[in-house]
């Protein structure tokens, strides 16, 4: 770990510090400086700061950046109106990571691959140009949806997943721009050209919130395959949010963890189920849409038809179709 | 006055004769308290006045030379030095006595150690290691892969009869290809060196499981006499083989503190343990079985692939138990060792059964299956009565009892045909395997004092790695001085104490064990002199001695504490009987029909392993035996990047040790056994048996579960969901 | 710099490099080794301690950052001549084997009995809404994110059951 100068920030404007790297829980960002991979020179503690509320609104449910993975899973709102975020929650790491792990910081996870993470190896994200070791070498956990030529990571994340079928918003405090929010689609970009970049986040910007609209109508559930059965991340994660009336499905929001460099959600698959009355051969349908640029990098080719299988069996249950 | 005894023959049943009742018995750990407490010091725990910090440097390249250019560092905070004299290339291999690989410049696999950085405070120490420039010079004939393999290397393992023939005469037969990924031992504490030097000697905390061997290996590694070293490991966090062997922190340790004159400590990182020291080759392995009409073997094969670095003497013993187990009069057995730039192969739990008991009892499944036999009834039809390639005589082998009563206990009657059993989303199903695992007995010395006021003292050099010794080595001494176990203390871990077996191949029980039974023996004659009986007549209870007509407070008898040494070797009853520890391992498993993910709901084993000087210990060291085999058949793979042999997932993250949730309901029995062969204690090794073939049964549990063989370890969803129906 | 932690009751000012993790301040400043490095990376929990009440990795945390914090590590439990309930079952039911996790694992339970008194759900909770069971499973589950390489896991569970009440837990019991 390199030396820094710490920080406490003690309002917002403290933490808008374009020369500060921001840390909230920091059990991503520590693992990261410890190996070199990350390093400051200089970290915003922002743990102080007032952003550890959960409020609700008639339209909407706004959690502060700093509300830890585990108050937020354990949240009676959540839990009842919002059972996709708080599955998904609990699905994730562990519950000494949860109670460390904030909600802002949770969502700028850095996207995970080995080689980015051994400093003896190449990487595009780490050290732009000098190459992906990944591609031809031990993929089994990358993506296979969304990579660029530069970068096969996924990103680790399982709250943001469920985020991302919620239509949740990020509200930024950036010192160039004020306040924004931003759904996580506009937040996240893919690797394309420059793997290092994994947001549009600027130095100095400061998620203050995100905020969940209404609770969406019909069944929700998380659905996570891993390697063990807990305390690892996702080799395919569903978060779906389903509603049928009078037989056929009237909304859908589907997405998905451990496929991409980002958490994924592609609308066509849900205009496929949209209107039709749900059936084996319709998801089979919604999978071909989802897949249909899926590409595998040997190790992980299996993931193309996990993925398959897992949205299948989730759609199955959230309409209540006999597979 | 030391008792000596070489086993050479087999020993009456002193331990069945003494009434104090406190051997066998479930007993908590005596040091127990300071573990819970957190107050039970390990090696990097230890303080010393003046310590530094050093910091392991790992080779960024596969195969070269480097150098390491110190100016690059010497201005930063706290910088003490960077050595690399002396450096060793991996962990030593189990009982070598001697210094591993000592390399100079030269970089053999990714990884190595190639630096140690010593500064004033650890977080310094990173830092600089981390930014230390070397300069490399890299050669480009690096071979990383199996695949990568042009020539593999004869084996001169003979045949026995003709197996192709066999293979042609049988009704039924099994040739199969298993896989195995690399094994980490994973033990929780990393290992730790703190080095401290007065004049030329050395004294080293260290973590580390058989210190007679290792204060060898530190010696040589570092050119100097073994008397100078004086190595302490009274907690040892975990060992798995990993510990076996002297670790490359010794060294680094030891070196810089001679440099710069003040004790320096080195703790590997996580990264560092899965490097440096030694993991467990992948293997490939074929597997035939020829079989009769009947089920009965009339030839077996195991031929096995695997890989080390040059000049590394281990290879994994794959076909160890094959050997022994079953039948058959035609066998054949093949080893081939590449070499690869890799880290060092060498000892993790279980070395052999580990994975050559997979294949093995996969393939009996297999066999199972084919001819329509229960896969108990097949076992016990193969039991031999004579070992198959030897003729020796078996010592004591309860295999069929484990197997049959295991059988009962499980509910194995309940097992149904392959792919029959369904609830909701999983299949459900059963799995059986054998389990072996040949015992050893090794030289071994003790103290063991007795007081007059009734306690006494228990000294060697050997390790708890966790696995009973304070334990079983108080309640020997207790059991055969008639005392409260409480009343005995035990001193393990400094090698200024008698030279001991260590810890590793499950012997550490019965050798070190056996000497204090010898030093209490002596001990027991002079009681029976001083009390005027024959020392068959005497009998300790309580702090009391009985003998003829006589009965004394030990006080009485004694005014001064009476020290013998015990000394156990191994002798000709190991020329005389093939011994092992056996038993079987049976496994409820339930498939997810979707996804492929495997949950283990239950396991029994049922072990004999000759006497069992703890219940308690001895259950702890088979739920782990069980919940490594979870690991084994599921979860657990080294990934090495075929291009640059690189660990790709050297962390705790990416290597998935089996976590609580992974494990269901684990029951454990004992058979009731006495091994006359093995020890004058009767006892046999428990830790490996424990996870001999309890893979195989999770896996056969899978095939039982959904009809998907697995073949290629670990059994993690992508390699069962593409096989289902 | 210079921080103040209130640890195991008592207030301990320390003037660390500000790269110091809260485990290494417990174990290269304060003397306090029982909490233990098994990774420095979050990923085995032998280093869980709590903070200001909760489990946390101390390894994956600046010490810098909980300047004011309550901590309390195993040393702020029983003695090895009075032990808590919790370290006592630890003994009797063999919920260890090397004991390296050990203090991990037994914070990490203490941390967890809490949990289950404020109604916290887990991964496998059928009813997110509804008040957990305290059920070996759920057990499991929630002690997870501590790895025990002997794999003394049947003993921990045994010994989180079995000294839950005097530990405090008022959540309902499994049925049995």
């Amino acid at each position: 770990m390199k030396s820094f100068d710490y920080v406490r920030a003690s309002g917002i404007a403290d933490a808008q510090d374009t020369a500060g790297r921001i840390i909230a829980g920091g059990t991503n960002l520590i693992d990261l400086m410890k190996h070199q991979i990350e390093t400051p020179p200089k970290l915003v503690d922002v743990t102080r700061l007032e952003m550890t509320e959960i409020e609700q609104s008639a339209h909407s449910l706004r959690i502060g950046a700093l509300v830890t993975n585990s108050d937020l899973a354990a949240h009676d709102t959540v839990r009842r109106d919002y059972p996709v975020l708080s599955r998904a929650l609990l699905a994730g790491a562990s519950g000494q990571l949860r109670n460390k792990a904030t909600t802002g910081g949770n969502l700028l996870q850095r996207t995970r691959c080995p080689y980015f993470y051994d400093t003896t190896q190449p990487c595009n994200k780490r050290a732009p140009g000098s190459g992906c070791p990944a591609k031809e070498g031990i993929n089994r956990i990358l993506a296979v949806l969304g990579t660029s030529p530069n970068c096969i990571a996924t990103h680790p994340s399982d709250m943001a997943v469920a985020m991302r079928a919620l239509d949740a918003r990020v509200e930024i405090e950036s010192p160039n721009r004020g306040t924004e929010m931003l759904t996580l689609d506009e937040m996240y970009v893919l690797p394309g050209d420059d793997p290092s970049k994994e947001t549009v986040l600027e130095a100095g910007d400061l998620i203050t919130a995100v905020h969940l609209p209404q609770p969406p109508k019909g069944k929700q559930t998380y659905r996570k395959v891993r390697d063990r059965s807990s305390y690892a991340f996702a080799l395919v994660s569903v978060a779906g949010i389903v509603d049928v009336e009078d037989g056929k499905i009237t909304e859908a929001a589907l997405a998905f963890g451990g496929l991409a460099p980002r958490p994924w959600r592609d609308g066509a698959v849900e205009d496929v189920l949209v209107g039709e009355a749900p059936s084996d051969a319709l998801f089979d349908k919604a999978a071909d849409v989802l897949l249909q640029d899926a590409q595998g990098f040997g190790e992980n080719d299996f993931k193309i038809p996990l993925a398959r299988r897992t949205l299948k069996a989730v759609l199955a249950e959230l309409t209540g179709v006999t597979q | 006055m030391t008792e000596h005894l070489k086993m050479d023959q087999v020993q009456p049943h002193l331990l069945d004769e003494t009434g104090q009742g406190v051997l066998s018995v479930p007993m908590p750990r005596p040091e127990g308290p300071l573990k819970v407490t957190g107050r039970a010091p390990y090696a990097a725990e230890y303080k010393a006045e003046g310590m530094a910090t050093g910091v392991m440097v790992r080779a960024a390249i596969t195969k070269g030379t480097y150098a390491v250019d110190t100016a690059s560092v010497e201005d930063m905070p706290g910088y003490l030095g960077v050595f690399t004299d002396k450096m060793v290339r991996n962990a030593a291999q189990g009982t070598m006595g001697t210094n591993p690989a000592q390399m100079g410049d030269k970089i053999l696999y990714l990884g190595q150690p190639i630096a140690v950085v010593v500064a004033e405070t650890f977080e310094q120490a990173r830092d600089i290691a981390a930014v230390l420039k070397v300069d490399y010079t890299e050669d480009d004939d690096a071979v990383c892969d199996f695949d990568g393999v042009s020539d593999w290397p004869d084996s001169d393992k003979p045949d026995q009869g003709d197996l192709d023939q066999a293979m042609s005469d049988a009704t039924f037969t099994v040739d199969s290809m298993y896989t195995t990924k690399p094994h980490n031992s994973a033990a929780m504490e990393p290992h730790a060196a703190l080095a401290e030097w007065d004049g030329d000697k050395l004294t080293l905390h260290g973590s580390l499981q058989m210190l007679g061997y290792n204060r060898d290996e530190v010696a040589d590694s570092l050119g100097i006499d073994a008397k100078n070293v004086r190595l302490l490991a009274p907690y040892v966090g975990g060992g798995f083989g990993s510990k076996l062997g002297m670790s490359p922190d010794c060294v680094g340790a030891a070196v810089a503190a001679k440099a710069l004159g003040r004790p320096v400590r080195v703790v590997l990182s996580r990264n560092n343990v899965f490097e440096m020291i030694v993991l467990r080759t992948a293997t490939r392995q074929r597997l035939r079985l020829a079989a009769d009409k009947d089920g009965k073997l009339l030839g077996l094969g195991q031929e096995n692939w695997q890989s080390n670095l040059p000049d590394e003497p281990m290879a994994e013993p794959v076909d160890l138990a094959t050997h022994f187990l079953y039948g058959g009069e035609n066998r054949r057995y093949g080893q081939h060792v590449a070499i690869l730039n890799r880290p060092a192969s060498g000892s993790v739990r279980a070395p052999g059964e580990a994975v050559g008991m997979l294949a093995l009892e996969n393939a009996m499944d297999e066999l199972a299956e084919k001819s329509g036999i229960d896969p108990i009834e097949l076992r016990l039809r193969n039991i031999p009565e004579k070992h198959p390639e030897t003729g020796v005589q078996y010592s004591a082998r309860s295999l069929a009892e484990a197997l049959t009563e295991g059988a009962k206990a499980f509910g194995w009657d309940k097992r149904q045909k392959a792919g029959t059993r369904r609830e909701g989303e999983w299949y459900i199903g059963m799995g059986v395997a054998s389990a072996a695992r040949t015992n050893i007995l090794m030289e071994s010395r003790a103290n063991v004092t007795l007081n007059p006021d009734g306690t006494a003292l228990v000294q060697t050099d050997m390790t708890d790695i966790g696995t009973g010794t304070y334990a079983i080595l108080g309640q020997i001494a207790a059991e055969m001085l008639g005392l409260d176990p409480q009343k005995v203390t035990v001193e393990l871990g400094d090698t200024d104490l008698p030279k001991s077996s260590g810890s590793g191949g499950s012997w550490g029980a019965a050798s070190a064990g056996s000497s204090v039974f010898l030093g209490a023996k002596a001990i027991r004659r002079k009681l029976a002199e001083r009390l005027g009986c024959d020392v068959e007549a005497l009998r300790l209870q309580d702090g009391v001695a009985t003998g003829g007509n006589n009965r004394r407070p030990l006080a009485e008898l004694m005014d001064a504490p009476i020290t013998e040494e015990g000394h156990i070797e191994p002798g000709q009853t190991d020329e005389d009987f093939h011994q092992a520890g056996y038993g079987a391992h049976f496994a409820e498993v339930a498939v997810n029909a979707v996804t492929g993910e495997v949950r283990v709901r239950r396991m029994l084993a049922a072990m004999a392993a000759g006497r069992i000087l703890n219940h308690q210990t001895a259950t702890s060291q088979v739920w782990g035996g069980q919940i490594w085999g979870i690991g084994t058949a599921l979860t657990e793979a080294i990934e090495h990047d075929p291009r640059t042999g690189h660990v790709v997932n050297n962390d705790l993250a990416e290597y998935h040790v089996p976590v609580n949730l992974d494990v269901g309901d684990l029951e454990v029995m004992f058979i009731d056994e006495r091994d006359d062969a093995s020890s004058p204690i009767q006892a046999k090794g428990i830790g490996e048996l424990g996870l001999s073939g309890a893979g195989a049964a999770v896996t056969n549990a899978i095939y039982n579960a959904c009809g998907v063989r697995v073949y290629d370890y670990p059994a993690t969803p992508d390699r069962i969901f593409p096989h289902l129906p | 710099m210079q921080i103040t932690l209130t640890v195991n009751g008592a207030a301990r000012e320390v003037d660390i490099d500000p790269r110091t993790t809260l485990l290494d301040v417990m174990r290269h400043h304060l003397d306090l080794t029982g909490s233990k490095k098994g990774c420095d990376h979050g990923q085995c929990g032998a280093c869980t301690m709590l903070v200001n009440g909760r489990r946390i990795n101390g390894c994956l945390s600046l010490a810098v950052m909980h300047d004011g914090d309550e901590i309390t590590t195993i040393e702020g439990l029983g003695d090895p001549g009075n032990l808590s309930p919790l370290q006592a079952a630890f003994v009797r039911n063999d919920g260890y084997q090397c004991g390296y996790c050990t203090p991990g694992q037994i914070m990490s339970a203490k941390g967890m009995y809490d949990e289950f008194n404020k109604g916290w759900p887990s991964h496998v909770s059928d009813d997110l809404t509804a008040e957990p069971n305290f059920s070996t499973a759920e057990i499991k589950e929630r002690m997870s994110g501590n790895l025990c390489r002997c794999s003394a896991y049947p003993g921990i569970c045994k010994a989180i059951e079995e000294s839950a009440e005097e530990e405090g837990l008022t959540t309902r019991k499994a049925a049995e």
